[in-house]
């Protein structure tokens, strides 16, 4: 009896806790269907009649389409630069290990640390003349994930038995032939976990945006979201269909990579 | 042999990119604190330790954000932990059916943009038509009900509520794994020497599972020093500069275009982060040659 009443106990408290984590994306989406005046208060009923205009009016006046794109466009770039210029340093760091190489290992993993000087980085992107640029942008974000990615693939290359390396350097295999050809599809596990992290990271970040791109026509969804909620503050009806639009890529690739994610953050954590 | 098959130009790319747009201006920083830098004039002048006598000694508000900052900081440690560490037990021991649902649900927050999470809490937390105080109200707690982001000692609470909302699942799923990877032959052990329940916790889950909270912590702790979106949207510091921190600050003075005095705050952040990040990474270190 004891046991059961405990049992009921143990759910009603996870329920009552998923409810809690859940009620933001509910209200994001029973508001984007209601109309200006039942939305005012942001509430938990239901629309009377849904409102699947609203989609329309978002994403012709928040300038979705092309802020999609740039954020397509800077995420998927930025992971492809990042995981694969991360791989290579991960895979020779880990392979060569030089009182040298273990240095530039400890090197580059202290950036998951170190904080950004925004400041002094406006100055470097003006050297590099990439300020305000969609290039720019691009590899700051790239250059951002190399830390934690060389931290997440140098312990996964550890894993990946020499024999494979050695039998193939005696074949006479380059070391590009033998990285992109035998490691890299070894690698892919790691690879897709990186990749995932950093698409969901960059997609979700607006911080370097802020700072360094100041043409709207530039600008990614979540600096989109913030200009488009600074006009319509007053109308959060519109204001969670232009949310709703932004937070569902990134629902939908959570559900889809889930167990990669999950497995992903486990690795790099408790393995240390 | 090793070198010539696995070359170190190999790890060029990635070096080179955190050298220039990470390191660089790191080290850049320590020369610009010490000027006068900004908007106004295409000169930079040397002014010695001008931006530090602001920072610490003027009496104008710097040194609360940066106690802003280590509250915020060590508030969503304990938070989160907590709460994380309760959902954690309950999802591997209180139930069997439905604790990967659960689990779905709970990390969702952390995937969310932080920014959509702040639009969406700056509603919830509305003072008059927000979904908080018309709950409470309607369940006869309305005296619960405060002004949650507007009072300037409700702003700060609230701001670390939304954090541990979004964050705590993020840290629940990482002991998850912890806790799973306990061998069960100790719990076995415990139950024959009659521990269960919170005994079986106290003595053998939370000893076993330090190494990861303490990975846990440093994860809160890097995260919760460089706090910025989530405090930018919901208050963007206020009221007053009550929940400043001190990236909303550099992102302040930077907009003021006052870059010396940016650059002075960014690199005692430097400083200390790298401090902490180096005992970190010698205390990981040992840990895995042990």
């Amino acid at each position: 009896m004891r046991r059961t009443l405990q049992g009921i106990f143990n759910h009603a408290v996870a329920m009552i806790a998923s409810l809690i984590m859940f009620i933001p994306v509910y209200l994001v989406i029973v508001n984007s269907l209601k109309t200006k005046a039942e939305a005012s208060s942001m509430g938990v009923e239901l629309p009377a009649v849904p409102q699947w205009q609203n989609f329309a009016i978002v994403i012709e006046r928040g300038k979705l389409v092309t802020a999609f794109g740039n954020s397509l466009l800077y995420a998927v770039a930025a992971t492809a630069i990042g995981v694969t210029l991360a791989a290579l340093a991960a895979y020779v760091l880990s392979r060569n290990r030089t009182p040298f190489n273990r240095f530039i290992y400890f090197f580059i993993i202290m950036g998951i640390a170190m904080p950004t000087n925004f400041v002094t980085l406006t100055r470097v992107m003006q050297w590099v003349h990439l300020i305000n640029t969609q290039f720019g942008i691009i590899v700051l974000y790239a250059a951002a994930q190399i830390p934690f990615n060389v931290f997440l693939i140098y312990a996964f290359v550890e894993t990946l038995p020499r024999e494979l390396d050695e039998a193939a350097i005696i074949d006479g295999c380059s070391p590009f032939r033998l990285f992109f050809y035998v490691v890299f599809p070894l690698l892919t596990p790691v690879l897709v976990t990186a990749g995932v992290l950093n698409l969901l990271g960059i997609w979700n970040e607006f911080l370097l945006p802020l700072y360094y791109l100041n043409r709207s026509t530039y600008w990614p969804m979540t600096l989109a979201v913030y200009n488009f909620f600074g006009q319509y503050q007053a109308d959060w009806s519109l204001v969670s269909a232009d949310v709703l639009l932004t937070i569902l890529p990134v629902i939908v690739i959570y559900l889809l990579a889930q167990r990669f994610l999950l497995s992903g953050m486990v690795a790099g954590a408790v393995k240390g | 042999m090793k070198s010539r098959a696995y070359p170190f130009y190999f790890a060029g790319g990635a070096l080179g990119l955190y050298l220039l747009f990470y390191v660089l201006p790191s080290v850049m920083g320590f020369y610009y604190a010490f000027t006068d830098w900004n908007s106004y004039s295409s000169e930079v002048n040397f002014v010695g330790l001008a931006n530090l006598k602001l920072i610490f000694a003027s009496g104008q508000g710097y040194l609360l954000f940066i106690k802003n900052t280590v509250v915020f900081t060590v508030a969503t440690i304990l938070t989160k932990t907590v709460i994380a560490l309760g959902l954690a037990v309950l999802l591997t021991s209180g139930l069997k059916r439905l604790a990967h649902f659960h689990r779905v649900i709970m990390y969702l927050p952390a995937v969310l943009p932080m920014l959509v999470v702040s639009l969406i809490f700056k509603s919830i937390l509305n003072p008059a038509t927000g979904l908080l105080n018309t709950f409470l109200r309607e369940v006869g707690l309305g005296f619960l009900a405060q002004k949650w982001l507007v009072d300037v000692h409700w702003a700060m609470p609230s701001v670390i509520g939304v954090d541990t909302w979004r964050g705590a699942g993020y840290i629940m799923v990482i002991l998850i794994a912890g806790i799973q990877a306990i061998p069960k032959d100790y719990y076995e052990a415990a139950a024959i020497d009659g521990a269960s329940g919170w005994n079986a916790f106290r003595h053998v889950t939370l000893p076993l599972l330090m190494p990861v909270l303490a990975v846990t912590t440093v994860l809160n702790l890097l995260y919760g020093l460089k706090v910025f979106d989530i405090v930018f949207v919901l208050t963007n510091g206020g009221p007053g500069r009550a929940t400043d921190t001190v990236y909303t600050v550099i992102f302040d003075e930077f907009s003021k275009g006052r870059y010396g005095v940016a650059t002075a705050l960014s690199s005692i952040l430097f400083l200390v982060m790298i401090g902490l990040g180096y005992f970190v990474i010698r205390f990981m270190h040992r840990e895995e040659t042990r």
